[in-house]
């Protein structure tokens, strides 16, 4: 076997594997499905190649060292039968973004799409590019993917070049062959170039962000395969059922965990009364340290039956941990921040203001939101070998490894983490926690573990998005322009825990171990361009009473922080265009026309073609609002808002039917301009946007998380409502602009997709409420009860 | 413990399991049928459906000694090597984002189709409405629902054809 030591070990041993069977049949059958399977006698599960998440090599075979992203070979593995491999340090949350990566990859390589494959996110497999967060896929991470491939046609130019005996200029390639230009019979594949072999390619790069070779990527105009959709390759075995997910992997000798958490926020376990589950069938163990308690069963419904008869005596807190969701927003109003963002101040507002004609001040209140997972939390975590191996879609497969190393204080190459799929990521989800969780346990009994939390632990304890309380207030002068705007936002964000943190995730909190400092949090302030000549805006964080082993703790939700911000910024703004008269359209056009300036990326101008493609999509007239209340039982109306997340900006419309007998709001229709720059996947992304647009729109129509002063009390689907199939549009339009002022540029990047489309969706439903109805609802959610009181009474 | 036979996907299975217990878990940790997941364990959120006897069943609170009838799974859907047309719909339209749950999507709209060949939409929206999905990908499985219904009826109609001809 060639010593190879500094690529993965497990992409060595795919060269020396293809050395020896060099067929494509061999190929595609090891590039198939996941197959986790074991030797009749042996405890390693040998791993077989996946679709395209899946690592090889047996476990225990660590120690697992860092793959050097540095090296070509560990990005690209060329294969004798002319067909690539891409090795990435990503994951997928659900949007398609490998079938992204590998068009992205194949147009730089010069092959075919559907001769590619891509693996992604196994700690010892794939480079750190961190795993998924911040929408970063194609905006920050498919670059040094990109160069990556690039350097590599240009090797294979090379090789080609003395292959044929031609210079490089006098070669063309096409799909992986390599052809004499004058004379196309001479020719020779990548496969006969470099298949099975080492590129032996050093790239340079500061940070894994810079990685590149000599090679220049392709302007936007050569690209072939970035702007066509390519089916997504891990569709298929999602519905026959052939997929393997991290909650399906079974080990020989594995048992099943479960959580058996204190039954409310602060409470300190005071007796575990063993004997109570000792005799049960297939009891193991229980584990227990501070006031972290899990059963541990053979069977996964012995474990769950365990874990409700376990007898565990809990001595509740003093004091309440925090006020009732009820009282949540006086709660908020009146405390004392734990920390203030320095003003955003342009121009003098308060003098503005004491010369307005008119004034306009409204408070928007956001509740806690749950990401509350399809599927709960779980890891299956194998400890043998004296290593530690974690199964699990935990979207930062990378951070995993680091906080379980550090968590169970062992050396981070005796640590790493499978990625496989696993219910929608969203942000930080409690997949962190039953990560460490399961290793903690694991490493107890020295047997695999797979820890699974229940629907109702997921609800309850799964992180937050942080409540908002917000006020604005803006004057108007005697033509009804927008003259100063005070923007000021309370967020109950202290102690935002961050991922896999060894001393935030919940295990370790249970257990006393706790930093020192708690994170800060953040609020967050309006994301629009408009041009207002006097504002300020203002930010702050508070705190509840009890902060650590409380599950009412927050954590990074889709767009952290947006939706909240931008319910508040751009309801208001609808409300000034009323008070002005003006039409909602029309009064942000002028908002966003009366200055000139813009930015590096050209957010200002984008904004405006933003807005003209969703007004001219939906058909909107130009009126003012709220328009006459119809006389029938279904009044009907139309709201639009805009926003930009980094780069990425949207506007949408959304159009309701609100039924005055019940308050239930019905939207019939939405509508999306969206301009992330580059379109790498138009029908992956339109269909990431839809989603997206209807994830804000559960958060809008449904989503709080409501609690006692002791507990959270929203525990499953009834009492944590989410958005169904009766809540569907009748129709949902997608227009992808590009609105780059030089829209053919040839460096035209693309900007992140997976976020953008959360942010205006609650204000767009809100702004179409008061249109249909005349009545403001400026508290989330738009439940039936919420809103018919709000009919009755004419105010939210 | 006590042995239970189930016949899931035309095979017949004995297991000495606890009577009690839900036969999600007997099908995804004995029988290694894993197409069923685990959402809820409450029968809310329909991740966990199988098809027995013709209808939709939450087999997580399901316990399996009370099953009497044929299970099918969504392994068990294709026939012949082929997938079934709403699978195939499924595909066309790329339906899933995450596909947790899309499971309990496709085996309940089998059952909505197999009552209502050609569902009207609200027929559509009251047969899935307590299937969930956090991915709200529920527009593109309603229109592959849609095609998925065309696609079977254009086959009958082909088949019909053949048989007059």
């Amino acid at each position: 076997m060639t010593t190879f030591t500094n690529i993965p070990k497990q992409i060595e041993e795919e060269l020396e594997k293809w050395n020896v069977t060099p067929s494509r049949r061999n190929f595609l059958k090891s590039a198939g499905l996941l197959v986790v399977s074991f030797s009749a006698t042996g405890t390693d599960p040998l791993i077989t190649l996946a679709s395209a998440q899946a690592p090889a090599g047996s476990q225990g075979a660590g120690p697992y060292h860092d793959p050097d992203f540095r090296q070509l070979d560990s990005w690209i593995v060329i294969h004798e039968d002319n067909t690539a491999t891409f090795y990435v340090g990503k994951t997928d949350c659900g949007q398609g973004t490998g079938t992204s990566f590998r068009q992205l990859m194949s147009d730089e390589l010069d092959i075919a799409y559907d001769k590619t494959t891509c693996i992604m996110g196994s700690t010892d497999i794939t480079v750190d590019q961190g795993g998924s967060g911040g929408s970063t896929a194609m905006e920050r991470d498919a670059w040094p993917m990109r160069r990556a491939a690039a350097e590599a046609r240009r090797m294979l130019l090379e090789m080609g070049s003395e292959r044929l005996g031609v210079p490089v200029n006098q070669l063309a390639v096409n799909a992986g062959v390599i052809t004499v230009k004058t004379d196309p019979s001479k020719s020779v594949t990548y496969g006969q170039l470099v298949g099975g072999k080492r590129f032996n390619v050093a790239l340079t790069g500061s940070d894994i962000n810079a990685v590149t070779g000599v090679a220049k990527v392709k302007p936007v105009q050569e690209h072939k395969i970035v702007g066509q959709s390519p089916q997504r390759y891990d569709i298929p075995a999602k519905v026959d059922g052939s997929l393997k997910w991290a909650v399906d992997v079974k080990l020989p000798g594995m048992v099943h965990a479960r959580n058996v958490k204190p039954p409310v926020a602060g409470a300190k376990l005071a007796g575990i009364d063993e004997s109570s589950v000792r005799d049960m069938p297939g009891f193991i163990k229980v584990v227990s340290k501070g006031n972290y308690v899990a059963v541990v069963c053979e069977r996964e419904e012995q474990a769950i039956k365990a874990a409700k008869q376990l007898k565990v005596n809990w001595e509740k807190p003093a004091t309440a941990p925090f006020p009732s969701s009820e009282d949540l927003f006086k709660y908020m109003r009146s405390a004392t921040p734990t920390s203030s963002s320095k003003p955003i101040l342009v121009g003098n507002p308060d003098s503005a203001f004491s010369g307005a004609a008119q004034l306009v001040e409204a408070e928007y209140d956001v509740p806690f939101q749950g990401h509350t997972a399809i599927s709960p939390a779980h890891a299956l975590a194998d400890p043998s070998n004296g290593q530690m191996t974690v199964y699990s879609n935990d979207m930062k497969s990378y951070g995993m490894r680091r906080g379980v190393a550090t968590f169970l204080n062992m050396p981070q190459e005796q640590v790493r983490v499978v990625w496989m799929e696993g219910p929608q990521g969203f942000g930080r989800t409690a997949a962190d926690d039953a990560g460490c969780e399961a290793a903690y346990i694991a490493k107890e009994i020295g047997r695999p573990v797979r820890m699974q939390w229940t629907r109702e632990e997921e609800t309850a304890w799964d992180t937050k998005g942080p409540a908002f309380a917000m006020k604005v207030r803006g004057a108007l002068d005697a033509q009804g322009n927008l003259v100063a705007y005070d923007y000021n936002a309370l967020a109950a964000d202290y102690n935002h825990v961050g991922y896999n943190e060894p001393d935030t995730v919940l295990i370790a909190q249970l257990m006393g171990i706790r930093r020192a400092t708690p994170a800060a949090g953040s609020a967050a302030t309006p994301s629009e361009m408009y041009a207002i000549p006097h504002r300020r805006m203002t930010s702050h964080v508070v705190s509840l009473p009890v902060v650590w082993e409380t599950p009412v703790r927050t954590g990074n939700l889709r767009d952290p922080n947006g939706p909240q911000a931008t319910f508040a910024s751009e309801s208001f703004i609808d409300e000034l265009a009323a008070a002005a008269k003006a039409d909602p359209f029309e009064f942000r056009m002028k908002l966003l026309t009366a200055s000139t300036d813009d930015d590096r990326t050209f957010r200002r101008a984008r904004s405006i073609a933003c807005l003209k493609a969703v007004a001219e999509t939906y058909g909107w007239d130009r009126r003012s609002s709220p328009k006459a209340r119809g006389a029938g039982n279904i009044l009907t109306g139309r709201g639009i808002a805009y926003a930009f997340r980094g780069q990425t900006v949207v506007a949408e419309i959304a159009e309701v039917e609100v039924d005055r007998r019940t308050g239930h709001v019905w939207v019939k229709r939405l509508v999306c301009a969206h301009d992330c720059g580059l379109v790498v996947n138009p029908v992956s992304l339109r269909h990431t946007v839809e989603c997206a647009m209807l994830h804000s729109l559960s958060r809008a129509l449904h989503e709080e998380v409501q609690f006692d002063t002791e507990k959270v009390t929203s525990v499953d689907w009834n009492s944590y409502p989410t958005l169904t199939h009766a809540d569907v549009p009748a129709r949902i339009d997608v227009v992808l602009v590009n609105g780059d002022p030089n829209p053919n540029r040839p460096d035209l990047p693309p900007y992140g997709a997976g976020e953008t489309a959360c942010k205006p969706m609650l204000a767009a439903v809100a702004n179409a409420i008061h249109d249909a109805t005349g009545v403001r609802i400026r508290r989330v959610p738009f439940r039936d009860a919420r809103v018919l009181a709000a009919l009755k009474t004419g105010r939210a | 413990m006590s042995n239970i036979t189930l016949k899931v996907n035309g095979r017949m299975h004995t297991l000495d399991v606890d009577p009690s217990t839900p036969l999600l878990y007997i099908l995804r940790n004995d029988l290694g049928l894993q197409g069923p997941r685990f959402g809820c364990g409450l029968g809310q959120c329909g991740a966990c459906t199988v098809i027995i006897n013709g209808a939709a069943t939450r087999s997580c609170i399901t316990p399996a000694s009370t099953v009497k009838g044929e299970i099918t799974t969504l392994e068990g859907l294709a026939k012949g090597g082929k997938l079934h047309p709403l699978q195939q719909a499924w595909i066309d339209e790329q339906v899933p984002q995450c596909g947790f749950c899309q499971n309990g999507q496709i085996m309940t709209a089998k059952v909505l189709l197999d009552r209502h060949p050609n569902p009207t939409d609200a027929q559509i929206r009251e047969g899935m409405n307590r299937t969930l999905c956090r991915c709200m990908t529920y527009y593109r499985i309603q229109a592959a629902i849609r095609r998925g219904a065309k696609m079977l009826s254009d086959a009958k109609a082909a088949s019909k054809k053949e048989v007059v001809a």
